[in-house]
């Protein structure tokens, strides 16, 4: 087992577009790095490079201490799993696991052994003669699966593996992997557009946007403090909400929505005078009554989800008419049309540079 | 989900599918049913009369060591074909789906001998070896090889089963382009990742995968070999030296046409059609079972 590190990787495609602008990081042994982002972020692509199904336009990839832009895919002793899981169709579910096995020349005994093992971790003992074709889509994602850990791997690579599951068996899959990756302690690292997935897996959370690392961090970490406008909008469900401030001449607070009502928060010293964007997840905005708010919406919709309600309506106020969702306790009686008045208080509140969108503070 | 129709007069189908059905009473059952009358007859050497002589031609067939020989050949150079055209369509084929630059170009120019008539091809080869004015056959004198088909029965056989296979690969090649096409990358990929290198990808992934496009291939070719060779035949070597090129379809022709047997012709080509059958039912069970992954 071994540590992978990305030194300045860059990847230019022969017809010019510039899918990866430079990514430096390393992932420790047995650690477990998502990377998220929304598609054509090039997040697929950097995996594909660790595997060496792409060729690595500038920089280094290491695996363990040993470079391996120039080696190919087999001699990096890496494992991976598809997105389609790309099983062998005209092989049984034991010769899928041993295939990369006997190309390695194992011994017979050994194979056997191995992937009785593996077929045990994953339930897939009465499986074993069959064909992918004669599997369901959820025991296919184990055969995949298998067919990485019986290689017993320096490192897995998960190009989005569950998005062709249904949501149930995403969730009791995802929980699978987790287990397994812990059990085994293999470095690996998860490509994933689904944030949920990403917030739950990982040790380490890479969000990527157009090539660039926006943020690396632990899910926490990036959760409370989003280095930018994009991570803020892509970590976290529902989605943060963006509102146009300005700050107080006083610098001791801030209008959130024009009406003249400020928060009473100090901006860190980067804030400027003026606009400035402000971050509040749907989760911290309280309702309270009218004295005590600091911005007000008029409902529009409102989701019931049993638990809690989501509330989604239009922020009133002589202020931008921004749309604002609000998560409220699901036993809080909501209709459409009325106003809801609404504070968060002064640490949940994120600032960001209304221009190039980072995060100040 | 499959759509049906239901008709509920039974004019319009029956118009729908007459076309076909003529067509095929037309071109095919009557001339084959023909055949079959044919093949029980035995003409005067005037074509005035005609006697019924039950299965005498068929027994004088597979009596005859020129009809015996004729059959054997007619393997070889089946197997051959099929084998050669097959073989080159694959490794092109495998070629060409790496090619990234010109790839449409390059498919294009694989793909024209298919529109080269069988005549023209035989011909084209036929100059080509030419024992005195042949390119071909002024590079293997260079090297020490006396290339003659008009005297030797070897050489005129290589001749033809070259024209004919080169004629073939255009077409096997399409079909091997679009299996190899169909096989996601992903599968590829798993494999280089297990640790195949290209060759042991190409037998114990992409070749299984696209077997059942070789043997659906693999019949196609039969039947041409035994059928659409005629015009390679008779336009390059028409049959010899000394029948050492005369394949079955060929001496269908020749006693039929030229020899004026028109009983023992018809035989011969009812002996055909009966292979062409056996293959085609062959091809469609093995298809039938195998094809679906």
């Amino acid at each position: 087992m071994a540590g992978l590190e990305f030194v300045g990787v860059r990847k230019t495609y022969p017809n010019g577009v510039r899918a990866i602008h430079g990514i430096d990081t390393t992932v420790s042994d047995g650690e477990f790095v998502v990377i998220v982002g929304p598609s054509g972020c090039g997040k697929s692509t950097l995996l594909r490079m660790v595997a060496g199904l792409e060729t690595v336009t500038e920089g280094e990839i290491r695996i363990g201490e040993r470079r391996v832009n120039e080696l190919e895919p087999a001699d990096r002793n890496i494992a991976m799993v598809f997105q389609n899981y790309a099983l062998y169709p005209h092989m049984s579910v034991f010769d899928n696991m041993a295939y990369g096995l006997r190309n390695r020349r194992t011994p017979r005994d050994e194979i056997a052994r191995r992937v009785a093992e593996a077929a045990g971790t994953l339930q897939l003992e009465g499986l074993l003669d069959r064909r992918p074709a004669q599997l369901s889509g959820g025991q296919r994602q184990r055969v995949a699966m298998g067919r990485a850990i019986v290689r017993e791997p320096e490192a897995f690579l998960f190009d989005e593996p569950l998005s062709n599951l249904d949501a149930k068996l995403r969730v009791q899959m995802r929980l699978e992997i987790k287990r397994l990756q812990r059990a085994l302690g293999t470095t690996s690292l998860y490509v994933t557009h689904d944030q949920v997935e990403a917030m739950t897996l990982a040790d380490r959370l890479i969000v990527m946007n157009a090539g660039v690392a926006e943020q690396i961090g632990t899910p926490l970490e990036i959760y409370d403090a989003p280095a930018s406008l994009f991570v803020a909008g892509f970590i976290g469900s529902p989605a943060m909400n963006f509102l146009p401030g300005t700050v107080a001449g006083d610098r001791r607070g801030v209008d959130l929505d024009g009406s003249g009502r400020t928060l009473s928060v100090t901006p860190p010293t980067s804030v400027g005078r003026g606009g400035v964007t402000v971050g509040v997840r749907p989760e911290h905005l309280e309702p309270v009554s009218r004295e005590e708010a600091v911005l007000e919406i008029a409902v529009e919709l409102v989701e019931a989800l049993g638990a809690d309600s989501l509330v989604h309506g239009q922020l009133t106020g002589g202020g931008s008419g921004a749309l604002v969702t609000v998560r409220v306790d699901g036993a809080r009686q909501v209709a459409a049309g009325e106003t809801l008045s609404l504070t968060v208080a002064a640490k949940h509140v994120h600032f960001f540079d209304p221009d190039d969108g980072r995060r100040l503070g | 989900m499959e759509k049906r129709v239901v008709f509920t007069k039974l004019g319009l189908p029956i118009l729908l599918v007459a076309p076909q059905i003529i067509i095929t009473l037309v071109f095919f059952i009557w001339p084959a049913s023909q055949a079959l009358y044919q093949s029980v007859l035995l003409e005067d050497a005037f074509g005035l009369r005609s006697e019924f002589v039950w299965l005498d031609n068929f027994t004088a067939l597979f009596s005859d060591p020129h009809y015996l020989d004729s059959f054997a050949r007619t393997v070889v150079f089946s197997a051959a074909t099929a084998g050669l055209s097959l073989g080159a369509a694959l490794f092109l084929a495998v070629m060409a789906d790496r090619v990234l630059k010109g790839a449409t170009a390059y498919r294009t120019l694989i793909v024209w001998p298919y529109a080269v008539a069988p005549a023209v091809a035989g011909v084209l080869w036929f100059f080509m070896f030419n024992p005195s004015i042949g390119v071909l056959a002024y590079l293997l004198k260079s090297i020490g090889y006396d290339w003659n088909h008009y005297l030797d029965g070897t050489d005129a056989m290589m001749l033809v089963i070259l024209a004919a296979s080169w004629k073939q690969v255009s077409y096997n090649f399409l079909f091997f382009l679009a299996g190899l096409q169909a096989i996601p990358r992903s599968l590829v990929e798993a494999a280089a990742i297990d640790g195949a290198r290209p060759f042991k990808r190409f037998w114990t992934i992409v070749f299984p995968l696209l077997s059942p496009t070789a043997f659906f291939l693999l019949v196609v070719n039969t039947v041409y070999a035994f059928f659409d060779t005629f015009g390679i035949v008779h336009a390059t070597t028409s049959g010899g030296p000394a029948q050492s090129t005369t394949i079955l379809v060929y001496k269908v022709f020749n006693d039929g046409f030229i020899g004026l047997d028109l009983g023992g012709s018809a035989a011969q080509s009812v002996v055909l059609m009966a292979v062409v059958i056996t293959l085609t039912v062959f091809q469609f069970r093995y298809i039938e079972r195998k094809v679906a992954y």
